[in-house]
């Protein structure tokens, strides 16, 4: 099958490009005992063309998550499935095509970026290693300046070093790197959260027009939930490795039905006086994930927890007046969703 | 659940300052010459209320922040202005003398606890010292006070937390125990620069709860440094926009935000993805902030805004009455609304 008919199959079914199910990572941690649970139980699906934003305070796993996705980590349990293939089954050749599917842009546009190498190099050093791309120096040169010029930073931007850059500047260098290789997905890893809010406008909005030209998958990775908001078309909140509610974006910020998206949406600062809604404190901290709660993870801070939530993982409750949208919790936020049992 | 914001009355916004900054300028030798950091900054901050000096990276409100405590690293120096507080000229005086209002009168929250904080001692021993040193109190004495501190500032188990280190702390606990050892000796002016930044928004709706309950028990002059417009919207009652090391526009939060009289303002509100319609195009503000060295003749917005015509080239507009109590910094402030 080629890439086209690929994707025009795609575009008769409803199936999600990447699909992950039950996925589960923990890592070993020197010198203790025990295991430091960093996903558990992972269900994630995104949609060709669409943005998925992963929320959640530091340490709740979203990197790890994307870590898994870009095959940097190897899940413990769980399935992905990209565009139908299993990416972990693959080896050699086929693995090398499939990770040139799965780009990254990452979250500190000074660190990310060789300080010696141009522009041009940093844009084009994906293809020494995807050999099959753009074979010819003149093919190559062209896609480069074509790639600057995309990210609005014009081919005369070639030959200059990274830190010949402002920080914005040097994202757009950053994203035409990702593009590079023409992927189908782009996991943005706090891409704008160290840009000036300026800045931050003009790089959110060349990704968006990217994604309208290109069809690009994003998955978008942001502590700042208006910027989420901004991008997203799905939204997944995570805690503590779990993803505890999903669902449009709209759906999800405007009537959270998990008690813990809705102290994280009352506790971000807004600037419209008519947005802001009782704050909800939360008690303390994020638990230690080397220790994880019993039942709920989010059972210590909720101020709806009962003994249920110590003693069973929370179901899967259904919000019915959105299609999509779920949350994990014992007791929702809204009175009439059915809550189905976890073996359904 | 938080208490309301407590407004201050508008009287007491006109009795004399906690903290009156004026024509505070700071130049920096670089290498490459001499910068003006931060150029004829005046403002003025009363007890019982938060002001927020709002601007992005490289703007001069932190150096704003480190000339009035003295902090300021060897290379930039204060070259002319004063910071009156209690009727002391803060920049003027001796060393002894800032030691003595160094936490008694004027207090700092800096951004990372972790390296404000000091590794190697206790927490109770660094939060007893204030009390030691400025009060002469006994080492148990002391550390009872330090414990009653922790308590207020909502640490759990004080007791047995006072003899832990600070990185046995988690970030939020760190910005807790600096904002505790800030307040400790009831200073009139607490500074605070950046504190949540480095924080989870729980965390940082905590943090900025407890800053408001410490305001009005201490009645204290806050003076809250931070680039997040939506931070000031909520947590502070006046503000400054920084740009290029100048004040642009000063006001009440209310007034400036909702009708910004400066186009940078108007252009920072735009660039915030709140109203706008999902994936619609933000209207950022084009270009970068100036390098400072070489910082325009006229206005220092001047390469960025829509409105620049010539006498913006040739003049650098100074602070101007826009309404009642507020000022702009522009040539133009009526026509800001079109931007």
């Amino acid at each position: 099958m080629s890439d086209q008919e690929r994707a025009d199959a795609h575009t008769t079914t409803d199936e999600p490009l990447l699909s992950v199910r039950d996925l589960s990572k923990s890592f070993r941690v020197p010198g203790g005992k025990g295991k430091l649970s960093a996903l558990d139980g992972i269900d994630l699906d995104l949609a060709r063309g669409q943005t998925l934003g992963l929320v959640g305070e530091s340490g709740c796993g979203k990197s790890t998550l994307a870590r898994t996705l870009m095959m940097l980590e190897r899940p413990e349990a769980g399935t992905v499935r990209f565009d139908g293939i299993d990416p972990f089954a693959l080896r050699g050749k086929d693995l090398l095509k499939f990770r040139r599917r799965v780009q990254m842009v990452f979250q500190d546009p000074y660190a990310s970026l060789n300080s010696r190498m141009t522009a041009g190099d940093i844009i084009a050093e994906p293809w020494r290693t995807h050999k099959g791309l753009y074979k010819s120096k003149a093919d190559r040169d062209m896609r480069v300046r074509g790639l600057l010029d995309l990210v609005g930073l014009g081919a005369k931007a070639v030959d200059k070093y990274p830190q010949e850059f402002s920080g914005g500047q040097r994202q757009r260098i950053g994203i035409a790197r990702a593009l590079a290789l023409d992927p189908d997905v782009i996991i943005c890893d706090e891409p704008v959260s160290a840009l000036d809010l300026s800045v931050q406008a003009q790089v959110l909005n060349l990704l968006n027009e990217l994604q309208k030209e290109l069809k690009i998958s994003y998955v978008f990775i942001s502590h700042d939930l208006s910027v989420v908001r901004h991008v997203a078309d799905r939204v997944a909140v995570m805690y503590l490795g779990r993803i505890v509610e999903n669902g449009p974006t709209e759906a999800v910020f405007d009537t959270p039905q998990h008690p813990y998206t809705a102290a994280l949406v009352s506790a971000a600062p807004k600037l419209e006086a008519a947005q802001r809604g009782e704050r909800i404190l939360l008690k303390g901290e994020v638990p230690s994930p080397l220790n994880p709660p019993s039942g709920c993870r989010f059972r210590t801070r909720c101020w709806k927890a009962t003994d249920v939530c110590a003693q069973e993982r929370p179901p899967v409750a259904l919000d019915l007046k959105v299609v999509g949208h779920s949350a994990e919790c014992h007791h929702p936020l809204t009175e009439d969703q059915p809550a189905l049992s976890r073996t359904a | 659940m938080t208490a309301v914001a407590e407004h201050p009355p508008a009287e007491r916004v006109d009795a004399d300052p906690a903290l009156r900054v004026e024509g505070l300028t700071v130049d920096i030798r670089t290498i490459t010459g001499t910068v003006r950091a931060v150029d004829q900054v005046t403002f003025a901050a009363h007890r019982g209320e938060t002001l927020a000096l709002l601007g992005e990276s490289g703007c001069g409100k932190s150096m704003t922040a480190t000339a009035v405590v003295g902090l300021l690293e060897p290379v930039a120096e204060v070259t002319s202005g004063s910071a009156r507080l209690a009727d002391v000229d803060l920049l003027a005086v001796d060393r002894k003398k800032r030691r003595q209002m160094a936490g008694t009168e004027l207090a700092i929250v800096f951004q990372d606890a972790l390296t404000a904080l000091n590794p190697l001692y206790t927490v109770g021993t660094q939060l007893a010292e204030p009390f030691r040193i400025h009060q002469g109190m006994k080492a148990k004495e002391a550390k009872r006070k330090a414990v009653e501190l922790m308590a207020r500032v909502g640490i759990p188990q004080p007791e047995e937390r006072m003899n832990s280190y600070p990185h046995q702390f988690s970030g939020g606990m760190r910005q807790r125990l600096l904002i505790a050892m800030a307040v400790a000796l009831n200073p009139r002016v607490l500074i605070a620069d950046e504190p949540t930044t480095a924080l989870d928004v729980t965390v940082q709706a905590q943090i900025m709860a407890l800053l408001k309950s410490l305001r009005s028990e201490y009645d204290m002059a806050v003076v809250l440094i931070t680039h997040d417009l939506a931070l000031v919207a909520e947590e502070a009652d006046r503000v400054a926009v920084m740009y290029a090391g100048s004040i642009v526009e000063t006001g009440s939060v209310a007034e400036v935000f909702a009708d910004p009289r400066h186009p940078y303002t108007k252009g920072l509100l735009n660039s915030v993805p709140v109203n706008a319609e999902r994936g619609a195009h933000l209207k950022s503000i084009g270009g970068a902030p100036p390098d400072l060295h070489s910082i325009p003749k006229g206005c220092v917005y001047q390469a960025r805004c829509p409105l620049a015509s010539d006498v913006c080239r040739s003049t650098r507009p100074t602070l101007q009455p826009t309404g009642a109590k507020r000022k702009s910094a522009c040539h133009f402030p009526e026509e800001v609304t079109n931007v």
